[in-house]
């Protein structure tokens, strides 16, 4: 059983992943301190299986999809995909597996190429991966425009004719054009009004349907990772303090931090307006994370031992693994 | 207006009307907007992106480039005083002095290479006249003020120094410096994580008890609306569809732009309280219309399921439809009718 939570046979599973950036001081400056960007994380998705990836800034969260991608190396830890690990494999071999993975940014616009139309953007896998006649690729990104819910006529426009919910649009097309069976989303609707946000939550929930994708949703938040995942995982500085069933995290979060951030998020309720314990002070740096509990610095329930013995992710509840002392 | 009458309002906007001249057209991204608030109240400004909510701001601040590429119509009484008429010399002393600004990206408005002690110091020197030794003090007394921890060593620092949560708080502390009886946030916390957010609204709150300041809030969140706002105005491209009390507004909203936008929110806590089932979102098809192509008739139409033929025909006008409750829309009485399944 992975520690990342209840999976049977997982396409994602991904152990002890570790990811340090070395900091160089000055020019020739040789690598001293490093940024702990990633510090040992675990976790699993099930085949259809949307988990969500929620923390704050510079948590470490979209290093941790880079790094399932491969767009960056990890320092340690294993990526395995439908049971294959693939943290070895080379550039060639990795080309393959991409048609397996595919990822949706937060900012459709610095994604998409401004010289190449829409219509372009979403054929260009089946023309790197050699699929198909010029006639069937035309068909086919047709289909795609139109299962995302652009009109085919667009296929001509570039990505600058587009509004911001339309370049998503896009941006999912394209993911979508190999047939994947695993989408990495990095913030993939935080840029949208939330207007706009609605349709593309309803898009990509319908696309898990249709295609029995899999989805690893990182996201600040919230509300939004409640509604599209199955189950949450929280990350604080590089690692994860809690994973859970969504239902049983945001009824009865077990880890302070988790509690913490639920707290924090306002209500669209006048009436519920809150006294609420607000988590003093920032984040400490990755680069030199505090001993013990990362989170000990700012949690109001610290004893002595949370800055002495670093907690280890363990079940306190059907699924819900927490890294706390005190649960 | 639901304003209870405790005297004239501080900041009185009326027939707000904000136009930038494109190839010899005008687009009006602001079109006859009137709000006011008072002392110690919060007015938030709803919308999204495009709808003028920040244009409307920066027209009250008196921000944007002079005639002819941008025009400012209407009135804009502080305390009385019309200051659209001002000149920009009489202007740059209620600016930041009587009414303040604070942005979404503060480091946007922190001047990055002097330090954040000179730049709070700076502003009391010239709005108040103060020596540079007072103007230290009022800038140490702030950022005690806004819980900067180790104030006097802050003092000293440049804006890259600190996070954005404490530059935020600078910024803060900076647009009260002067004791400001009108503060316009645009999107203050949007780019803060939450729990930082959840630290910087506490904070305008507090300030707001202790010094009475009147808060005009812009913002795209409900959530934050709900917390923050004791009347809310909806906007919706350049003008104002929906004005209400806090409770009023989420309780029974009259307008469907309104409803739509409340709909279309994942709502948290909704897996405890429905299940584990995941429901579809509701959605507002289509997108927001661009100031090039303002539809006839209701701006909201194209994408309201409501709308009928005179909605397309002929422009609602923005009424009060219940006690301190004004919307623009035929059919504000079936408004929660409007969402799309």
């Amino acid at each position: 059983m992975p520690e990342g939570g209840i999976v049977a046979s997982p396409l994602l599973e991904v152990r002890d992943l570790v990811k340090h950036f070395p900091i160089r001081r000055g020019l020739f400056g040789r690598a001293g301190a490093r940024v702990h960007a990633v510090d040992g994380v675990s976790l699993a998705i099930g085949h259809g299986e949307t988990l969500g990836l929620v923390g704050e800034s510079g948590c470490g969260k979209s290093t941790v999809g880079k790094v399932i991608l491969r767009l960056i190396e990890p320092t340690s830890g294993t990526i395995a995909l439908d049971g294959r690990d693939i943290t070895t494999l080379d550039t060639g071999a990795m080309r393959a597996v991409r048609q397996q993975m595919q990822v949706v940014f937060q900012d459709p616009y610095s994604s998409l190429n401004p010289r190449m139309t829409a219509g372009e953007i979403v054929g260009e896998p089946f023309i790197n991966y050699a699929i198909g006649t010029g006639a069937e690729r035309a068909e086919k990104v047709a289909a795609l425009f139109r299962r995302v819910g652009l009109r085919a006529e667009q296929m001509a426009r570039y990505p600058h004719e587009f509004s911001g919910g339309q370049r998503q649009r896009l941006g999912i097309a394209r993911a979508l054009a190999l047939g994947p069976r695993l989408i990495i989303g990095d913030e993939p609707v935080s840029a949208l009004d939330v207007s706009v946000q609605a349709q593309v939550i309803n898009l990509m929930m319908d696309l898990q349907e249709e295609y029995g994708l899999s989805y690893l949703f990182i996201a600040h938040d919230l509300a939004v990772v409640e509604h599209i995942s199955h189950r949450v995982a929280v990350m604080y500085l590089g690692k994860i303090v809690e994973v859970a069933p969504k239902r049983t995290l945001f009824a009865t979060p077990g880890h302070p931090y988790t509690e913490a951030l639920l707290a924090s998020v306002p209500l669209p309720k006048p009436r519920a307006r809150r006294k609420r314990v607000t988590l003093r002070g920032d984040v400490p740096s990755p680069v030199s994370p505090p001993s013990g509990c990362r989170f000990h610095t700012r949690c109001p329930y610290a004893v002595a031992r949370c800055a002495q013995e670093e907690p280890l992710l363990r079940e306190i509840a059907p699924g819900q693994q927490v890294a706390c002392h005190l649960r | 207006m639901a304003t209870p009458v405790d005297a004239a309002p501080l900041l009185a906007v009326e027939g707000l009307r904000t136009s930038f001249v494109d190839e010899g057209v005008a687009l009006h991204a602001v079109d006859g907007l009137s709000f006011s608030v008072g002392r110690g109240e919060t007015l938030c400004i709803v919308g999204e992106s495009g709808c003028g909510k920040s244009v409307s701001a920066l027209s009250v601040m008196r921000l944007l480039p002079p005639p002819p590429a941008c025009r400012v119509e209407g009135s804009v009484r502080l305390d009385g005083r019309e200051i659209l008429a001002l000149s920009e010399a009489e202007m740059r002393s209620i600016r930041g002095n009587t009414i303040s600004m604070i942005f979404q990206e503060p480091m946007t408005s922190l001047n990055p290479v002097v330090t954040i002690g000179y730049q709070i110091a700076e502003a009391v020197r010239q709005h108040e006249g103060r020596s540079w030794a007072e103007g230290y003090a009022r800038a140490l007394e702030m950022l005690r003020l806004v819980r900067i921890p180790e104030a006097e060593s802050r003092l000293k620092q440049y804006p890259h120094q600190l996070s954005g949560g404490m530059r935020q708080r600078v910024m803060i502390a900076m647009a009260l410096a002067c004791r400001p009886k009108v503060l316009l946030a645009d999107e203050p916390t949007t780019a803060l994580d939450v729990t930082i957010q959840a630290q910087i609204l506490e904070l305008m709150r507090e300030l707001q008890e202790e010094t009475g300041t009147a808060i005009v809030l812009i913002t795209h969140d409900l959530g934050v609306v709900a917390e923050m706002a004791r009347r809310v105005v909806v906007m919706y491209a350049g003008r104002k569809v929906e004005e209400a009390t806090v409770d009023d507004l989420f309780d029974r909203p009259a307008h469907p732009y309104t409803v739509g936008l409340m709909g279309s929110i994942p709502q948290l806590g909704s897996s405890v309280e429905e299940g584990a089932a995941r429901r579809r979102l509701a959605e507002i098809p289509g997108i927001v219309p661009s100031l090039r192509a303002m539809p006839s008739g209701c701006a909201f139409a194209p994408r309201c399921p409501l709308a009928t033929e005179r909605c397309r025909a002929e422009m609602p006008p923005l009424e009060e439809r219940r006690p301190g409750h004004r919307s623009a829309c035929w059919h504000w009485e079936r408004a929660a009718e409007a969402i799309h399944a």
